[in-house]
């Protein structure tokens, strides 16, 4: 037992935290914005995908992984609005199209990379490349923290920073309340000669932005290949982050941060006689339970406002 | 002119005055709005506002004043007619042409985001800006505050709109309208939500704007709030304009005459009614909706076998609700209902069902059919465990054969009984609803505006169809805004006003639409004891 401990209460397991909640804070942010502005965007698992093998592609054949990141970024972007043409322009339902997308992206990737190099597991065979990680000075120095804090990759401090940025992005600017007021009340919006439609739109291509950073994240950060359905439901956690976070951008990153300690955990403990398939479980136990608390202190704080409407 | 001015001779001059500086600022011809389901809404609408006054609209449920407000404000475009703008003809596309033509429209359901704060609510769509790209918020809450105390609004723009009361809701939206430039702004029944308290306040400050030279035109079917404060009425029937006068030359009488007045003559054909022992019992009944207003105010009626008791009142004083909490469909605070001498003790559609109460619902399209299903499931849907085989699965050959039988009764006019209802006709809609409510085993039915939007084949049908289980026993609650089918249709009436009933008709044969108008805005209100004379066994 003392062996599992050392194992969690070391450096190493704060910097893998951080290392694999990456690209659930990524995720989980393009999650806010459109659950904003009043879309629920399954597709973000779907997104992240396919920019990851994208990126891989980009930096391979083209200039590196700086480019590939780019290539991921634009794949996210256009992704996004594809789904929101389907599924906002043509009025399809928006779950079935973001499913329909998802599996689409799970076989389609694996046809692609076949296709390219000749694999139907990984694309190792591609020298891809990997983002660079980033020492920083001072906090580098600092024993312990230095760490745990140094040395990550640089689309982690990206990750860090988006979370600011979407912050300010939702509440400071006029666009942010444009989104706001697109998903709580778009009539409000056409009331005031702006349409909620294109409001949308920005919405889901700025979560495009976040899930394609996520998706290189993925390919070339955390490991440097694609390999098939690499995203593992990372996407679904992020949107179960955005709810448990009740949708404001520093909740939701401090809820992708429980899931991210709930999944290095599952890694520590894999050393132990502990059955590894139960400690697996334990990310996906946590958001359960995190989307149960969470939606029992929101319908008692529903039910108490209803009880202040009718004493009024 | 001095031969036909009615007011106090002093004012002469002052009056003619005004009038002689009176300038057009908004006229609209020839008005013809016809919607993709054939409905007229609008038709020969003619009218002029002046720079400056504020301008009442008026007349009953149906009769095109929202279609035309929403024509001015671009929400719907006109197949015929002009809108002159200032003296140039204008073309509203949208509402933002019309926001930029100096339209501003306060909607009768608030378009406002609720998280938000008052000022943001103000400022959304054109945000003032700092160093490019964020909001100044300083500069936000003080454009608001100027605003709001350029025109005497006492508001506090920091608040959230879900904190503040419906009042400061609607102060909000007239602000949203006066920062974008309106000139002229429209109010869709601004006071139907409003306590007593507010609509003072209100009117306080519509006078204000009005000082300021802004142009109101206030949509209303509460006529003393018409006389209190408007300049000029005009009266909207059927679609179309009637007249155009100012409320100091007119009376309440006046236009609650021109507002009701018959057009066409209906005519149903029926035997006295024979009314038989009380089958509802209402005593006392108080339903308080979801924003605290009290729509049922201590409503107590008796329906008896073989008699149409009809209710008739202006949208919004409590009928829709009486039907609701009569079918089960809202639960009430206080009161209590007996169905053959039997208390109802649970609120819900199930038990009234059980108790034989059928409903014609007003919503046919939300409340009344599956619209994607078959006009035979939809036939079947209050009775189904009726037409089971083995008591699990449906009896298609009874159904068919039931089906075809309604349908040709009630002269649903499809190519077959699997059509989609949806794809039918809304007079053919009704009909197949009525179908399914008005059935031998029913005790009340409680129809609610049965014909509304229909046509006239389908109407006649099913009135007559109304009349005739009436005969076979039933008793029957309509629900109506159309004044003639209320008198050719009814044995008895009452008047609901303000949630609760203030006038109550035991013979309406002698009753004229003039006197039912006088009540339902409530002009005139019978006693206590004249009302409390429908609780008499008799």
């Amino acid at each position: 037992m003392s062996q599992v401990f050392e194992s969690i209460f070391s450096t190493g397991f704060f910097f893998s935290v951080i290392r694999v909640a990456t690209p659930l804070i990524l995720a989980s942010m393009g999650a806010v914005i459109t659950s904003n502005a009043g879309i629920t965007n399954i597709g973000i698992e779907g997104v992240m995908l396919v920019s990851a093998l994208t990126g891989v592609f980009a930096s391979a054949y083209g200039f590196g992984p700086w480019f590939g990141l780019l290539i991921s970024i634009i794949t996210g972007v256009l992704c996004s609005l594809a789904i929101g043409y389907v599924s906002m322009s043509l009025k399809a339902d928006s779950a079935l199209t973001c499913i329909a997308f998802n599996t689409m992206a799970v076989g389609g990737t694996v046809y692609f990379m076949y296709a390219v190099v000749k694999d139907k597991g990984t694309t190792i065979a591609l020298n891809s490349g990997k983002l660079p990680s980033l020492e920083i000075p001072l906090i580098k120095d600092i024993p312990v923290l230095g760490e745990i804090l140094s040395n990550h990759n640089v689309v982690s401090y990206m990750a860090l920073v988006m979370i600011f940025v979407v912050y300010v992005l939702l509440y400071k600017t006029p666009l942010g309340l444009r989104i706001r007021s697109a998903g709580k009340a778009p009539n409000a919006l056409s009331s005031v000669g702006v349409s909620f439609l294109k409001t949308r739109y920005i919405a889901l291509g700025i979560s495009g932005v976040l899930g394609g950073m996520a998706g290189a994240f993925m390919s070339m950060g955390y490991v440097t290949w694609f390999s098939k359905n690499m995203t593992a439901g990372r996407g679904f956690i992020a949107l179960a982050a955005d709810a448990m976070g009740n949708s404001t951008p520093l909740g939701a990153a401090l809820s992708a941060m429980l899931f991210a300690i709930a999944e290095a955990l599952s890694y520590a403990l894999q050393i132990t006689t502990i059955s590894p398939e139960l400690v697996q479980m334990l990310p996906y136990a946590v958001t359960i339970l995190g989307l149960i608390i969470y939606s029992v202190k929101k319908s008692s704080s529903d039910k108490k406002k209803r009880e202040q409407l009718a004493k009024n | 002119m001095s031969s036909y001015y009615k007011g106090h001779p002093q004012n002469l001059v002052k009056d003619i005055g005004y009038r002689m500086k009176e300038k057009v600022i908004l006229k609209v011809e020839n008005i013809l709005k016809v919607y993709p389901n054939g409905i007229v809404a609008n038709r020969n609408v003619n009218f002029e506002v002046y720079e400056g006054e504020i301008h009442a609209l008026i007349g009953e449920n149906g009769a095109g004043k929202s279609t035309l407000m929403k024509i001015l404000f671009g929400i719907e475009t006109p197949e015929e007619g002009r809108i002159i703008l200032n003296g140039e003809e204008v073309k509203i596309e949208n509402s933002k042409k019309a926001i930029g033509l100096g339209i501003g429209m306060v909607h009768q359901h608030f378009m406002l985001v609720d998280s938000l704060t008052i000022a943001e609510n103000i400022a959304l769509g054109n945000e003032p800006k700092k160093r490019g790209l964020f909001i100044d918020k300083a500069k936000m809450i003080k454009q608001a505050e100027e605003y709001a105390k350029k025109y005497n609004f006492k508001i506090n723009v920091t608040d959230k709109i879900e904190d503040v009361s419906v009042g400061v809701k609607q102060k909000t939206e007239i602000l949203k309208a006066l920062v974008r430039g309106a000139k002229v702004l429209i109010l869709d029944e601004p006071t139907a939500v409003l306590t007593p308290q507010e609509t003072r306040e209100l009117f306080a400050e519509l006078k204000t704007l009005k000082k300021q030279g802004h142009t109101i035109i206030f949509i209303s079917h509460k006529l003393n709030e018409i006389m209190e404060i408007c300049d000029r009425v005009t009266i909207m029937r059927h679609g179309t304009t009637v007249e155009t006068c100012y409320v100091k030359d007119t009376n309440p009488q006046e236009i609650s005459n021109k507002m009701v007045g018959r057009e066409i003559v209906l005519h149903v054909d029926k035997k006295p009614a024979k009314r038989g022992e009380v089958c509802l019992e209402a005593n006392n009944l108080v339903y308080v909706n979801g924003i605290g207003k009290k729509m049922l105010d201590g409503v107590s009626l008796k329906l008896r076998r073989g008699e149409i008791l009809s209710v008739a009142g202006v949208e919004g004083n409590g009928q829709a609700e009486l039907a609701e909490v009569l079918t089960g469909m809202k639960v009430p605070i206080n009161g209590t209902i007996k169905i053959l001498g039997k208390e109802i003790k649970t609120f819900t559609p199930a038990t009234m069902r059980g108790n034989k109460v059928t409903y014609i619902p007003e919503d046919r399209m939300r409340n009344g059919c599956a619209a994607k299903l078959s006009i035979m499931d939809n036939l079947f849907t209050d009775k189904i465990e009726k037409y089971l085989k083995l008591k699990i699965f449906l009896d298609r050959k009874k159904m068919k054969k039931q089906s075809e039988e309604l349908v040709k009764d009630f002269k649903v006019k499809c190519s077959s009984i699997n059509n989609q209802v949806q794809v039918l006709s809304g007079g053919n809609i009704q009909k197949v609803v009525a179908a399914r409510e008005l059935t031998e085993e029913a005790q009340i039915i409680i129809a609610e505006q049965p014909t509304r939007g229909i046509d006239a084949g389908a109407s006649e049908l099913i009135r007559r169809k109304i009349v005739e289980y009436r005969d076979k026993g039933a008793a029957v609650l309509l629900i109506s805004a159309d004044l003639n089918e209320v008198l050719e249709l009814s044995d008895s009436a009452i008047v609901m006003h303000n949630g609760r009933i203030n006038a109550y008709f035991k013979d309406t044969s002698t009753l004229t639409e003039e006197e039912l108008g006088y009540y339902m805005l409530g002009v005139k209100n019978q006693s206590e004891e004249e009302v409390n004379a429908i609780l008499c066994e008799k």
